[in-house]
């Protein structure tokens, strides 16, 4: 056991945790923020995903002793109202089916524009291919990206 | 016997339903709606025998003096968009404004909301003409308090955006200004009651946004693992690795030595059959949060009596269930005599169909919350089925069912695998156990191991085709671990249940009909997924017409036309052998419309452009299925570029789904369908090995991704005013036959088994 103090959405937090615990955990149950999800544990269905600095990162398998100092953006922290302009498309899209998908793809989405303004549609394919959505919500993401790129 | 499934057993509706003012007594009983104004219930009978049952209502609506109406969604929410349709026809037939509408998750509670089981695509059917009348009733008390009011004629005034108004004086009054005053007035006569003309409704009939969107994109959302309760402790558990093993001995003493692992507690499991409702043998650690008890789960010493099913092996049980079907089957369908037809054949084509054991996959896995205080059981979970779960759980504690209350929170994703209360169940014996809240939590690898898998099959059809190029007969035989066998272990037979689904209801017009069933043994817990067998039957038949248009020298599309024949309402009439369970409704009330079928061919072909030339690299592939009372076809287009590499550009469908009451939704269903059937068709397959799943995570099972998903989906929704039926599972079982027609036309070479590489 061990602390660790962490940047999440802006905020300082101190937690005392395994050293192998991944982030996923320790957001969800060790400082009760539930908007990032559990689906594999194994980096293979990016329900998990959260931005370290300015990269889409899978929480499930990022160890909190592998953090450090970077700053980490949840679905919680992405926009104060709900309002970034991913946020915005997938609204205007109505992008969720189930929903259960939906914080990680925006994560992920989010990491993309911020690294390609403008990303092409095999762009989004590749980058967003990480990202399982069981419900079949793929191409209104395409199209909510489109629209928060442009 | 041949068992039906719960979704499918006969649930015939008191379609009129009943609208009534609850007692003062009643608000007090929903507390969330107490502080006066307008309560209405709803009651309508999900049962043949309504005299009998008391009369309770099944739904809320209530409009409190601060002008929110809130309605109660008794339905579970799992991506279809329930919570959303549902309420939206009662606000819409109200004239309620619905930014100004709360909808609240009913609890599950048999007495007070009826049957919630959230299965088989019947909400929509079912509620829309209870949910109308019910709307239609609180505008007319409203309308009726302002007339009085105003001294005015009721006729003269108009209830829209939550206000009454009477617009020869000008005057107007919000609904919850009236709130009380309507509490006073007498109810309506039901049966003369006035319902809007479609044309006049502003959210039914369009593309009306899910209620939860907010919540879903910025993480709010409650799904099952979400719910935090004081203390609450965290379970994973380490279940039979074989269905039907046991424990012999454990150690437990290195778990217990990880720090944060509280307890082991064992689980005693149902043993074989399995059953439907109850937990596998398996060993639980507790622990103070979920990464130490998955790091205590690895640590566990377990010895097992693997039990018998430790040899099975799903490959060779196909194998075995091939052969069977050379022999003859027990009949389970004749129209002529299919003997005759091949005596009097020019060509017999026979193929076989093979489709693996599919999971459903659901991105949340499962979860549950229990709490046991003083006697009492309260639980939170995903579920479909809230009374089942309730019931599960009262048996399983030794309570009865007036002591456990189970809260239904998001569902992320279910498909059917959240129908069954497992899961629920293990939380809730934990729960007692220990004296704590608990959360089970399912990791993926006990999601795909312990799973109620959509079954493994095998088809054989002949078809016998005449000097004239005629189809004459069709031979279907049919064979997989039936549903039923997961609780009886001699079901032997698919039921009538399981067959009604795509293959007892051939509809084409072939003079010689057989189709048989034959035995086979479930090793592993079978379930229903997402249109059930509709999957494997419409892939072999889809697929065989596919071949025998060939055959005859004719165009797909046209020939499914031409053996549909005249436009007609089948009766099947006397020709199946069992039951027709036609999805639990009367023919009368839905008759099997070949007109319709023919509808969605046309349709799906025009827009699709079937028939013009394509460039080279492309083909299209059809095909039709009805399914759930809802009529499908589908276009798949297949495209393969310079290195080899095969996508899928666009996939059309026609739907006629009758009154489409949230075409949003409905287009969302069907490209989510299209995505989740393309799974099915390339990527996803079970296999068990000594008895044990082989495949543990999404790297072994695996989903389509973006870039494998169909690109465009474009779905064409009939106009109809037929009464309304479902759409989440009809889109799936067409996709694979299309698809699979359609790489036949690019590469020439047929399918015969799923999952295939594009
Ligand atoms: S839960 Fe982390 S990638 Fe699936
Ligand atoms: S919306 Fe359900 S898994 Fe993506």
């Amino acid at each position: 056991m061990a602390t660790y103090e962490l940047t999440i959405n802006g905020k300082q937090y101190q937690v005392d945790a395994e050293e192998d615990m991944p982030l996923l955990w320790v957001l969800r149950d060790l400082l009760d923020m539930k908007g990032t999800k559990f689906g594999c544990g194994q980096a293979l269905c990016g329900a998990c995903t959260v931005m370290l600095g300015d990269s889409a990162v899978r929480s499930c398998t990022l160890p909190v002793s592998a953090v450090g100092s970077g700053a980490v953006t949840t679905i919680e922290g992405l926009s104060e109202n709900g309002d970034h302009p991913l946020q915005k498309a997938w609204i205007e899209h109505i992008v969720p089916q189930c929903g259960y998908c939906q914080s990680g793809q925006i994560m992920n989405a989010a990491a993309l524009l911020k690294n390609n303004p403008t990303p092409s549609e095999d762009e989004i394919d590749q980058a967003m291919a990480g990202n399982l959505c069981r419900c079949g919500t793929y191409n209104r993401i395409k199209e909510a990206i489109f629209t928060a790129a442009t | 016997m041949i068992p039906s499934f719960p979704f499918l057993k006969k649930k015939s509706l008191d379609h009129a339903g009943n609208v009534f003012l609850p007692s003062r007594r009643d608000f007090l009983k929903i507390g969330s709606l107490a502080g006066g104004g307008l309560l209405l219930g709803v009651s309508f009978q999900c049962t043949t025998k309504a005299q009998s049952q008391a009369f309770v209502p099944n739904v809320y609506l209530s409009i409190s003096p601060d002008n929110t109406v809130t309605i109660i969604a008794h339905r579970s929410e799992m991506g279809q968009g329930i919570r959303t349709s549902l309420p939206m026809i009662v606000a819409d037939e109200m004239g309620a404004d619905w930014s100004q509408v709360r909808i609240v998750q009913a609890e599950g509670d048999e007495s007070k909301y009826g049957n919630q089981n959230t299965d088989g695509s019947f909400s929509v059917r079912m509620f829309y003409e209870p949910m109308r009348k019910a709307g239609a009733t609180a505008r007319h008390l409203l309308i009726k308090a302002a007339a009085q009011e105003w001294g005015v004629d009721a006729a003269a005034c108009v209830a829209e955006n939550s206000t009454v108004i009477h617009s020869e004086s000008g005057r107007s009054l919000t609904f919850g200004a009236l709130a009380n005053a309507a509490q006073q007035l007498e109810l309506p006569d039901q049966d003369t009651l006035e319902l809007k003309e479609f044309s006049s409704y502003k959210l039914i009939g369009k593309d009306t946004p899910i209620i939860d969107l907010k919540d879903f994109v910025t993480g709010k959302a409650v799904f099952g693992a979400d719910v935090n309760l004081p203390g609450m402790k965290i379970a994973v558990i380490q279940r039979t690795p074989v269905v039907g093993a046991t424990i012999t001995e454990y150690d437990a003493s290195e778990a217990l030595a990880i720090p944060g692992v509280l307890q082991v507690v064992k689980i005693s499991g149902s043993g074989n059959p399995p059953g439907l409702t109850k937990p596998l043998e398996g060993l639980a650690v507790i622990a103070d949060n979920t990464w130490a008890a998955i790091k205590g789960r690895k640590a566990l010493q377990i010895t097992w009596d693997l039990g018998d099913n430790a040899s099975y092996d799903s490959k060779a049980q196909l194998e075995t269930m091939k052969q069977s079907t050379l022999e003859d089957g027990m009949i389970r369908r004749e129209r002529g005599d299919f003997n005759q037809a091949k005596q009097g054949a020019a060509q017999v084509i026979e193929r076989t169909y093979e489709a693996p054991f599919y999971a459903h996959g659901t991105i949340e896995p499962p979860a549950a919350i229990a709490q046991f205080v003083e006697g009492k059981m309260e639980i939170w979970a995903p579920t479909q089925h809230p009374q089942w779960a309730r019931d599960s759980v009262a048996e399983a504690c030794s309570l009865s069912a007036d002591d456990v209350r189970v809260n239904v929170t998001l569902l992320g994703g279910a498909f059917g695998r959240k129908s069954k209360p497992d899961y629920v169940v293990e939380a809730a014996m934990l729960a007692k156990e220990t004296g704590l809240p608990i959360r089970v939590q399912w990791t993926r690898e006990d999601d795909l191991h312990h799973d109620f898998f959509h079954s493994h099959s095998m088809q054989r059809i002949r078809a016998t085709i005449d000097a004239d190029k005629n189809l004459t007969g069709w031979n279907h035989h049919t064979v997989f671990p039936a549903i039923g066998a997961t609780s009886d272990a001699n079901e032997l037979h698919p039921s009538d249940g399981e067959l009604g689904l795509g293959c007892i209801d051939f509809p084409y017009e072939v003079p010689h009909i057989r189709i048989e069933t034959h035995e086979s043994k479930a090793h592993t817990r079978i379930g229903w997924m997402r249109s059930v067998s509709n999957i494997h039957h419409a892939f072999a038949i889809c697929s065989m017409m596919d071949e025998v248009a060939e055959a005859v020298g004719k165009d797909p599309v046209q020939f499914a036309l031409d053996m549909l024949a005249d436009d007609k309402a089948l009766d099947f009439d006397g020709e199946i052998k069992g039951e027709f369970g036609n999805y639990g409704e009367s023919l009368e009330d839905y008759p099997w419309e070949t007109t319709r079928l023919k509808n969605v061919i046309r349709r799906v072909a025009q827009e699709s452009g079937w028939g013009k030339s394509l460039p080279s690299g492309t083909a299209m592939g059809f095909a039709v299925h009805k399914s759930f009372l809802t009529y499908v076809a589908c276009v798949v287009e297949l495209m393969r570029d310079d290195s080899g590499e095969i996508t899928i550009p666009v996939v059309h469908y026609a739907v006629d789904c009758g009154i489409a009451v949230n075409t949003d939704r409905v287009r969302s269903q069907f490209e989510g369908g299209a995505i989740f059937g393309t799974s099915i068709a390339n990527t996803s397959a079970i296999t068990l090995k000594d008895g044990k799943v082989e495949q543990n995570n999404f790297d072994g099972y695996q989903l389509v991704r973006m870039p494998q998903s169909p690109k465009k989906i474009h779905v064409h929704i009939i106009e109809s005013n037929r009464k309304p039926t479902g759409v989440g599972e009809p889109p799936v079982p067409p996709l694979a036959p299309a698809l699979a027609n359609a790489y036949y036309k690019l590469t020439g070479s047929r399918v015969y088994a799923l999952p295939f590489k594009l």
